[in-house]
């Protein structure tokens, strides 16, 4: 299914194509930088997966793509708009043409499946009632949902809580399309099933895809290009082809999931847990002067 | 030196937070009041289930409370009027304590146990599971989604309630009045009219009204600033509480003051 679709290169060279632009992208949390100069280039009907560890930034980069956190530096450029320094209603506009589907689903518990999916539509658009409720059906059937408009996400189970999400993200027709680890917490066959479905949901709608995970299988089934992040930098960028033929050791570190070293000096790893718990803070009980 | 630095963060702390209940308030006022006219949807819908949840389900338990709390003021009163041979003024006792002070005061407080909580409890629990987010990325504002219904709900019941608690105090008053103290029940009423003004029972409901803002304003709030991990949600449920109680009393301490400083106590 995926060599049905050749991999979009979004170099330079294809500027037109281009539907996001990130440029040096900066966050900060208090005193602590968490994403030091980003660069990235999204083309238009790409899917692109962002791979990295807990606590890379992938997610920070995921949230301030949406618009959810404020860079502290930086642009991010989408059609005309500089996100970074958006008014309001430009953020609110960007808003309407994106869908994500969260990391638990992130469905209002007290609506039904169809009241979550018409949600966005009865918000945004003056259609008529009757016209929302066959598009709530088309976009559950999209997903596989189809006939259970009127349970309650607290009835469904955790993958058809995604594929709801996905309706969801789904319902007003969006030009780029977010996932926040699509697989987390699914068995793998639910979570072949959701990346069977981000490639359906790419080919009939040429999507513009962008996917945040950790999963490497998902990750290079799904993904036009991706890209790896460490520590708030992208160290590395390219197709799936690529990256598998990558020599760069953090890359192979990554894909070939091997364990840091163990810390065996006792001083490392409290001068290690001191930077974790906060800077200038000494674990409890610590002996250390 | 110590101490004064902790005197000073304490303060800028409690400011900051006085601070980010107004603008929550300020915004919910916006959108129940003036965002209508601007062609944006009043979600009055919302705001009627809010009602029905805040007002007409607190009903059974207020109205236990309230008529408790009117025999044990005519039990107190009566305790000190006996002495002077005056314990036909046990009605008014009741009356004027139950309209100014009481009624509003134990209706705030079932109101924050039952839905101020209840508030902080729901949105906190959106937070978590990224409901908050996913309102935000579809450009809906989680205030005019989710407080504004509240804040119309809160305005709107908190009076009503008071008005029922007052009530429900004055028959727990009439219950001791009838056993005790010698009235019949439409004397016992009778004597309550004469000692109420309806200043009295309005300076009461002026400031259920704005109990109900502080309520909602500190519910919902705590929500928000509910960080990750479900723990957190009993972090914001309690200090919502806790929160919520000084701050009516606050308010009531000032509200208090002032009426009286206009005369109109």
């Amino acid at each position: 299914m995926n060599e049905q679709i050749p991999p979009r290169n979004a170099a330079p060279g294809l500027e037109p194509e281009t539907v996001i632009s990130v440029r040096d992208l900066r966050v900060q949390f208090g005193d602590r930088e968490v994403l030091h100069g980003i660069d990235l280039d999204v083309g238009r009907g790409e899917t692109l997966v962002i791979l990295g560890g807990s606590g890379s930034g992938k997610s920070t980069l995921l949230r301030v793509l949406v618009g959810l956190q404020e860079p502290s530096g930086g642009h991010i450029h989408i059609r005309d708009v500089d996100l970074c320094r958006a008014t309001p209603a430009e953020l609110a506009a960007y808003r309407k043409t994106l869908g994500i589907s969260f990391q638990g689903g992130a469905l209002f518990n007290s609506m039904t499946v169809a009241e979550n999916v018409a949600l966005p539509l009865r918000e945004h658009t003056s259609l008529e009632e009757s016209t929302i409720q066959i598009m709530v059906r088309l976009k559950l059937e999209e997903v596989g949902l189809a006939g259970f408009e009127d349970y309650f996400p607290s009835q469904l189970s955790g993958g058809m809580r995604k594929r709801a999400a996905v309706a969801r993200a789904l319902a007003m027709d969006p030009e780029i399309l977010f996932f926040d680890e699509p697989s987390a917490g699914l068995d793998p066959i639910i979570a072949a099933g959701i990346d069977q479905l981000i490639l359906r949901l790419k080919e009939a709608f040429h999507m513009t895809v962008i996917v945040v995970t950790h999963e490497l299988a998902s990750a290079f089934l799904i993904a036009d290009r991706m890209v790896l992040i460490e520590k708030g930098n992208i160290i590395a960028s390219g197709p799936p082809a690529e990256f598998q033929a990558s020599t760069h050791p953090r890359v192979r570190q990554f894909l070939d999931r091997v364990a840091e070293p163990e810390i065996e000096d006792e001083l490392d790893y409290l001068q290690l847990l001191t930077e974790t718990l906060g800077a200038g803070r000494r674990p409890r009980g610590s002996k250390v002067r | 030196m110590e101490l004064t630095v902790r005197i000073g963060r304490a303060t800028l702390a409690g400011l900051a937070y006085l601070g980010g209940l107004a603008r929550l308030g300020l915004r919910a006022a916006y959108y129940a009041f003036v965002a209508p006219f601007r062609g944006k949807p009043m979600r009055f819908q919302r705001a009627v289930h809010q009602s029905m949840a805040v007002g007409v389900e607190a009903l059974p338990i207020l109205s236990l409370i309230s008529f408790f709390i009117g025999v044990i003021l005519a039990l107190q009163g009566a305790y000190e009027l006996r002495k002077f041979g005056a314990l036909n003024y046990v009605s008014s006792a009741v009356a004027i304590s139950m309209t100014r002070e009481l009624g509003p005061l134990i209706t705030a407080i079932v109101v924050i146990g039952r839905s101020g909580s209840a508030f902080a409890a729901e949105i906190g629990t959106m937070k978590v599971t990224e409901e908050i987010d996913a309102l935000e990325t579809m450009a809906l504002d989680p205030v005019q989604f989710l407080v504004m219904p509240k804040f119309l709900a809160m305005a709107l019941m908190l009076p009503c309630l008071t008005t029922w608690a007052d009530s429900m105090g004055v028959f727990g008053g009439a219950l001791f009045g009838v056993a005790g103290a010698g009235f019949t029940f439409r004397g016992y009423l009778l004597s309550t009219f004469d000692a109420l003004q309806l200043r009295d029972i309005t300076t009461g409901l002026i400031k259920s009204i704005v109990f109900g803002g502080t309520i909602t304003a500190v519910g919902c709030y705590e929500g928000f600033r509910t960080g990750a991990g479900p723990e957190q949600v009993g972090r914001s449920t309690t200090s919502a509480v806790v929160a919520s109680i000084f701050l009516v009393i606050a308010v009531d301490l000032v509200f208090t003051a002032m009426f009286y400083v206009l005369g109109r106590g």
